[in-house]
């Protein structure tokens, strides 16, 4: 690559970056476009927004370098991301988040559970827990978009960290959701058409639509620890209840499938739009888009073991063994490829793609860890209510504090950690958000007590997992072989690779539902004013706000 | 089919595709319906005042 035209190319867009940041910060006047873009958001900047929040480095080269292991079975991903993350999230979920949001004014995703259920608790919960674990997701898309700078220029890869974090939060912290929002529009345009060209090229490498079924004959040079784990082929599903199929269908499938329902950074985009006929709209870009770039990462990682093959007799993660470690890493797999296999004009627009990918999910994360701590946590739960004025301040304090550990997190984490670092949030939001959020959005019979059981409930069990039993993050962690003296204690069980989701979301769904039905249903009042739009008559209001909460 | 070598990919590669065209029908036929929100009947950065169960 030509370091200077490249210099160029990234001030020009950083500039145009800076430029979208800025109108968004000019048209910042107060709190509510700070933290719901003043709900008049256009629904192709909301679908592209979402979209470009949604899918990110870690979507791209993290699960992009899985397909590269795993093979095209994580499809099935893709298939849920647009069914359930797309059409369920926006026909499903987004009106009545947005009617019931606009209804009790709901700024945040905690906001919004906290005022459904009248409970400061919930709020501050809510908060807290994204605050503390957003950054381990955005560290995951952080290193995602540092190892295709590190690939990509050959340049140092704490180096490359350092400068793609400064470039986010610098608009993250003058920007606000307007700014982002506009940002997050620009980089989707960007993203879409790389995944596009990246698309066509791939097919054109490999021989068309024939290399499927040359993909699929290259099923013997699977490595034999692979196949012993259950790999059956880059084209075919693991062998049903191998340790890889539990893998790849509760971890990777499961764990970001669902999880993206109970997204907090993404359920705050439906409060950004005007009214239904937005969302209705935003669907048609929103499900392209999203096919466009987890179904394209997917196939083209699958694909790039042909493309190396084809070439130079080896597979994917034979070009991308850790010098350090002798192990692949499976996060250099997209960049490696694209390295190697696309025009060198192709690698600056995609590198740009990459920011943009990166950057847009980022800001996403820290605009959410900023509101969850200015506002959720200190405002509403710490400062029950009061000092409205130190919410944008706070805000920006929380997006520091978060830019910090997410820095840290992303210096230290594991090779390849990108895709199980994902899964592994998206997998916490459902144990803990989804449940309560159902109920908040369709079921009136829900109690406080039963919301806040199920959420404690959901958490308590996914830290359990991860901490004790799925053996990728206990064994890292080591708190089982401090206490224990064993990495896991599910032992070579097969509990041993089944996801904290398949655990904690049922229990998490069981408790809201049992305890629920065992306490006092909602008062009348709370839920007129959340179904029916009516503000609650003198008399019910009576209850003082410092009584109200757990 | 379409060269894959399971029925479970090929069921993927198609329910994504499926799922896309959903989408874009679903809100092409809703282009137009409307579903204004409602203004809040929380008060604006005021505390909780609705009435719940302890």
């Amino acid at each position: 690559m030509n370091l200077t035209l490249l210099i160029i190319i990234i001030a020009l867009y950083l500039l145009a970056i800076a430029f979208l940041g800025w109108l968004g910060y000019r048209k910042t006047k107060n709190a509510a476009d700070y933290l719901v873009g003043g709900r008049q958001i256009h629904p192709v900047l909301m679908a592209l927004a979402y979209g470009s929040t949604f899918i990110s480095t870690s979507a791209i080269v993290g699960f992009g370098g899985v397909a590269g292991l795993m093979g095209m079975g994580v499809l099935w991903l893709t298939a849920l991301n647009i069914f359930v993350g797309i059409f369920i999230a926006f026909v499903v979920f987004g009106r009545p988040t947005r009617r019931i949001g606009a209804r009790l004014d709901a700024h945040t995703f905690p906001e919004l559970m906290g005022r459904r259920f009248g409970s400061r608790f919930i709020q501050g919960f809510s908060g807290t827990v994204m605050a503390l674990l957003m950054p381990l997701y955005a560290a995951a898309v952080m290193i995602g978009g540092a190892r295709f700078l590190e690939v990509q220029l050959k340049m140092d890869y704490q180096l490359a960290l350092f400068v793609f974090a400064v470039v986010v939060v610098a608009y993250v912290f003058f920007g606000g959701l307007k700014g982002v929002i506009y940002t997050d529009a620009l980089q989707g345009t960007i993203m879409f058409v790389s995944m596009i060209i990246l698309l066509f090229a791939t097919y054109q490498f490999v021989g068309g639509w024939g290399a499927h079924q040359e993909l699929t004959a290259l099923a013997s040079k699977v490595p034999p620890p692979l196949q012993a784990i259950g790999h059956q082929g880059w084209t075919a599903m693991p062998t049903f209840g191998s340790p890889l199929w539990w893998t790849l269908v509760s971890t990777i499938v499961l764990g970001v499938g669902i999880g993206v329902l109970a997204q907090p950074q993404l359920a705050v985009r439906y409060m950004t739009v005007k009214s239904g006929k937005e969302l209705n709209r935003a669907l048609v870009p929103g499900g392209i888009f999203i096919l466009m770039m987890t179904g394209v990462a997917f196939v083209v990682g699958a694909l790039t073991n042909l493309y190396f093959f084809q070439r130079e007799g080896v597979i994917a993660l034979a070009k991308v063994i850790d010098p350090v470690t002798k192990g692949p890493n499976i996060d250099k797999i997209i960049p490696t490829y694209i390295s190697q296999a696309m025009p060198e004009w192709f690698g600056y627009l995609f590198l740009l793609a990459m920011l943009g990918a990166a950057m847009s999910t980022l800001s996403g994360q820290f605009h959410a860890i900023g509101t969850s701590v200015g506002r959720d946590l200190y405002q509403q739960a710490i400062a029950r209510g009061q000092h409205q004025e130190r919410t944008v301040p706070l805000a920006k304090l929380g997006i520091f504090v978060g830019f910090v550990l997410t820095i840290l997190l992303a210096a230290k984490l594991e090779l390849g950690i990108i895709a199980i670092a994902t899964a592994l949030f998206f997998g916490m939001c459902a144990a803990v958000f989804l449940p309560a959020y159902v109920s908040a959005l369709f079921w009136r019979r829900a109690t406080r007590p039963g919301v806040i059981a199920g959420m404690l409930s959901g958490f308590g069990a996914w830290a359990l997992w991860v901490l004790f039993v799925h053996a990728k993050e206990s064994s890292a962690i080591g708190l089982s072989q401090l206490l224990f003296n064993v990495p896991t204690l599910a032992g070579k069980t097969v509990w041993a690779v089944v996801d904290p989701i398949v655990i904690a979301l049922p229990l998490s769904a069981i408790v809201t539902v049992v305890v629920s039905l065992l306490t006092k249903p909602p008062a009348a009042s709370l839920l007129r004013a959340c179904f029916n739009g009516e503000a609650p008559k003198a008399e019910e209001a009576a209850a003082p706000a410092e009584k109200v909460g757990v | 089919m379409f060269g894959f070598g399971d029925g479970w990919v090929a069921a993927a590669y198609v329910i994504c595709i499926a799922s896309t065209i959903l989408c874009v029908v679903y809100g092409l036929l809703h282009w137009n319906v409307d579903d204004t929100f409602p203004e809040p009947v929380h008060p604006a950065d005021e505390d909780l005042e609705f009435e719940v169960e302890v």
